[in-house]
């Protein structure tokens, strides 16, 4: 397995270290619930060193990207982020990342960990105007600092006012207290936050030195088992589960992220095919109105017929109940619509509801 | 860890408490801390017969769901109802909050389970 920089403080600190898609990795440290809950109301501080940062670079890199990814670049500021899918010709979706703009020549991807070789495979095949694409994951480390005290603790280590950075925009060479680094203003908890991006050769201090400012306002180490049950509370999608080859954004309901009256981009013609057709399923929020856990890839039927399956299911520790989201046929979409899920071979009833399954905190 | 030295336990990390012909289930320390936050208990089915090394239940932890197997075979003649609604209960005091209850079909099973000292010995070696 790979190791990111901080193995051994996620080691000091008791780390139940599990393989995460050939990384080493924390799942939790205290408790999947207890961390959890503590990003909600407090901060953790989660290493996210797994994931890919791929530059493009060059008099083309605008157009490049533009052709790639569904959403429009072309209205981005310096220092802002967009999320975008990035897609197939067919529609199915390739990646969801975010695009940091230095500048209309200089652009900072940030991709899923498991997808990053593939990504930057994708982007050199389709590079027919001479971009400069660098995989430059190696050369990053990435910790997430995400709840409603992260401002107030990362303030402590900074002279820059961070108020300055707004939600999903950056600065880069953030001095944090002697060491380098760029810091959004983004996150994947539904909590306001930031991700910082540092030399992997200075993770470790830092990750010590921030844990201990940050102890007298309940700032703790966060990991990867209680990322994925708040991002889920806040409906934010998983690739591999809400976005796939399979499954596209706008049947994955990101159509706010697919510009379709943009230029020409790969997948554009099937997704304004898709739309025009109208979708034949969707993802929708359910929650579970018989006692059972529904879990990825359970199959969800009505009177006995297939009609789709769960995308992510899980206990919500915040809203306390048991929640999911899934692909269903669109006549079964409808809130408040009676489904089946097979848990264990036996049919356990859960009913759609509205998603997110909370309100998010972004400091917008 | 926490062990108790007047039960028995199984390779499952179950542990075991006979009264007479009765052998109340549970999961030990060990388990409770290797599955971590348990959101969910499928109990066993009342009256149902099992066999020993069954799958009787289910106890979901956040990330998993993993099957309890009976130690013992038998009948299933209790099972703890509190568990449908505290399943958190097994993580906090998983030697209080037995399972289910089974009448024992085979006293004999019982000479095949570990002693306190012999399951902390396996316990190291898991490890």
């Amino acid at each position: 397995m790979k190791q990111t920089q901080l193995y051994e403080n996620h080691c000091i600190l008791g780390g139940k270290i599990i393989d995460f898609g050939g990384w080493a990795l924390p799942v939790q440290y205290k408790g999947i619930i207890e961390e959890h809950e503590n990003v909600r109301s407090a901060a953790g501080l989660f290493d996210v060193s797994h994931m890919g940062e791929i530059t493009v670079k060059g008099p083309n890199a605008t157009e490049f990207i533009q052709r790639l990814v569904t959403n429009d670049i072309s209205g981005m500021v310096t220092g802002q982020i967009l999320y975008s899918p990035m897609c197939y010709p067919d529609g199915g979706v390739v990646d969801d990342l975010l695009i940091y703009k230095h500048s209309q020549e200089d652009y900072f991807l940030v991709v899923n960990a498991s997808n990053t070789d593939k990504d930057f495979q994708w982007l050199i095949d389709n590079n027919t105007v001479g971009a400069e694409i660098t995989n430059v994951s190696e050369q990053y480390a990435q910790l997430a600092l995400q709840g409603p005290k992260a401002e107030s603790i990362l303030q402590k280590l900074t002279k820059t006012n961070l108020q300055e950075i707004k939600f999903y925009h950056f600065m880069a060479d953030v001095d944090l207290d002697g060491t380098k680094a760029l810091v959004s203003r983004t996150g994947y908890t539904g909590e306001d936050g930031f991700e910082v991006y540092l030399n992997p050769s200075d993770a470790p201090d830092f990750w010590n030195k921030l844990l201990a400012v940050g102890a007298v306002d309940g700032l703790m180490a966060v990991g990867l088992g209680a990322r994925d049950t708040l991002r889920f509370e806040a409906a934010l999608p998983l690739y591999g589960q809400e976005i796939s080859q399979d499954i596209s954004p706008l049947e994955a309901g990101l159509g706010m992220f697919v510009k379709l009256d943009k230029a020409d981009f790969i997948g554009k013609e099937a997704l304004v095919q898709q739309k025009q057709a109208g979708l034949t399923r969707k993802l929708v929020g359910f929650e579970m109105v018989d006692r059972g856990i529904p879990r990825s890839h359970y199959d969800i039927q009505v009177n006995g017929v297939k009609v789709g399956f769960v995308t992510t299911g899980s206990f919500a520790p915040t809203v306390k109940k048991n929640l999911g989201l899934a692909i269903v046929d669109l006549q079964y979409a409808q809130v408040d619509t009676e489904i089946d899920i097979i848990i264990r071979n036996k049919p356990v009833k859960a009913k759609v509801i509205k998603k997110p399954f909370l309100t998010k905190n972004y400091k917008k | 860890m926490e062990i108790r030295s007047e039960l028995k336990y199984s390779k499952e990390h179950e542990w075991i408490k006979v009264e007479g012909n009765k052998a109340y289930v549970g999961i030990t320390d060990y388990a409770q801390h290797a599955l971590g936050d348990i959101v969910f208990v499928e109990l066993p089915e009342q009256d149902s017969e099992i066999a020993a090394g069954d799958s009787f239940g289910v106890i979901e932890s956040v990330k998993a769901a993993s099957d309890v197997y009976s130690p013992v075979s038998g009948t299933v003649v209790e099972v703890n109802e509190e568990l449908a609604d505290e399943p958190q209960k097994l993580n906090e005091s998983p030697y209080e909050k037995w399972i289910a209850a089974i009448e024992l079909s085979d006293t004999a099973e019982l000479d095949g389970l570990m002693d306190a000292e012999s399951y902390e010995k396996f316990c190291a070696e898991e490890a």
